[in-house]
């Protein structure tokens, strides 16, 4: 800090005090991009899954994360048991609207880790049972992909082995 | 404004009357081609209800021997594939040919789950997975199904599969997977969207061997088919009342 000093006893106060001031904000500039540099090349992998194709979800985020799997599986007894198949809560339209497209264009299915349920799944080491007997994109031609969704897979740090 | 004669009325009044009564048996799509069973569609929330039985009646005179169309079309709809071993297969709906020793007659005709009102496969299924909806489809529920196959060996009609190996590429409306129990679902989700199952689809466009609808309805055509003729069930001894029949068996 020998130049701050120099600088102080050649100049006037008012002139020391603005060059202190820029000094913190260029430091506290920096220490911020430094932070969002840190999160997205950190080598933790983040899921950051993409955008469904509609608008929005029938809940919002945050209940999604906590709640799918008992909407689920309360909406599965309702279809099974009784033959409700309201669209609301059906994993059939949870799989329309969350494509993610391969290398090729098409939906992927849940054997590609670029998959929507997958993202989350594979890093909270959940065992992703639904797609063992249920349909894990829609069927050919059918599938209907956000022009949002290509861009938004991102991978930090490589995906878990 | 002039007022309308009485002649004109009578008109009107003539054409509602008719329009009404095709409306009451059917709505006419084209010329000769009308729709029945509009009305027993129900709306996607309604829970499916006791008032409705589905049935199927099998007219084995018009079943052709060496057509297989049902099959392939059930094999289709559901996705099902075989992997060159027929005696672990899934198979939903096969076609079995009689013969009688005496007079020689030969007959063909399909066999599938027979919808049972008293399903031995529910009564043994230790789980709960093998049950039987209000009105009258009898299905597995693989979520809870752990596949013991206690319900292949107390069916009497060999309806079910077994599904030995892992499966990929299942169609949206019909979830197989491996280790699990499987039969005819009577196509329940075209049902529940009032449609008709994909075999009886099929087979309409070539023998019409095959009659689908509700057997509680007394005007739907199952109905009225069978008590315009004498039908039989297969092993109606065990007392399971079957919800497919067979005419000319």
């Amino acid at each position: 800090m020998r130049w701050m000093r120099t600088l102080l006893a050649n100049g006037t106060t008012a002139q020391a005090a603005l060059l202190v001031a820029l000094f913190a904000a260029g430091l506290a500039l920096g220490l911020t991009v430094q932070t969002a540099e840190a999160a997205e090349n950190s080598r933790v992998y983040v899921p950051k899954p993409p955008k469904g194709k509609g608008d929005k979800c029938m809940e919002d985020t945050k209940f999604m994360r906590a709640n799918h799997m008992n909407l689920l599986k309360h909406q599965r007894d309702e279809t099974m048991h009784n033959g409700i198949r309201t669209k609301k809560h059906s994993l059939k339209e949870c799989v329309a609207c969350h494509t993610v497209p391969g290398n090729d264009g098409q939906a992927v299915s849940y054997e590609d880790p670029k998959n929507f349920c997958r993202q989350c799944h594979d890093y909270a080491a959940v065992k992703l049972d639904c797609f063992e007997c249920h349909a894990s994109k829609p069927p050919k031609g059918q599938a209907k992909i956000h022009p949002n969704a290509k861009n938004a897979y991102r991978v930090s740090g490589g995906l878990p082995q | 404004m002039t007022t309308p004669d009485k002649q004109t009325n009578t008109t009107n009044r003539r054409n509602f009357l008719g329009q009404s009564a095709a409306l009451a048996a059917g709505i006419t799509l084209a010329p000769g081609v009308t729709l029945y069973g509009v009305a027993q569609a129900k709306a996607p929330e309604d829970a499916v209800t006791a008032k409705v039985r589905w049935g199927m009646l099998i007219d084995a005179n018009r079943c052709a021997d060496g057509c297989n169309d049902c099959v392939s079309a059930c094999n289709s709809e559901n996705g099902l594939k075989g992997h060159g071993r027929p005696e672990t297969d899934a198979q939903w709906i096969r076609k079995v040919n009689l013969r009688d020793p005496n007079t020689g007659a030969k007959q063909s005709l399909p066999v599938l789950c027979q919808h049972c009102s008293e399903p031995p496969c529910v009564d043994v299924c230790p789980t709960g997975a093998s049950f039987k909806r209000k009105d009258g489809i009898v299905l597995v529920d693989k979520h809870i199904c752990i596949g013991c196959r206690y319900c292949m060996m107390a069916c009497p009609y060999k309806a079910r599969s077994f599904i030995h190996e892992t499966v990929t590429d299942q169609k949206p409306h019909a979830p197989r997977g491996k280790g699990t129990v499987e039969s005819c679902t009577f196509c329940v989700h075209r049902v529940d969207a009032g449609g008709q199952p994909a075999c009886v689809e099929a087979c309409s466009k070539t023998s019409a061997a095959l009659t689908f609808g509700d057997m509680n309805d007394p005007k739907s055509n199952i109905s009225k088919a069978l008590a315009e003729y004498p039908s039989s069930r297969i092993r109606a001894d065990l007392g399971t009342d079957p919800g497919v029949r067979y005419r000319g068996l």
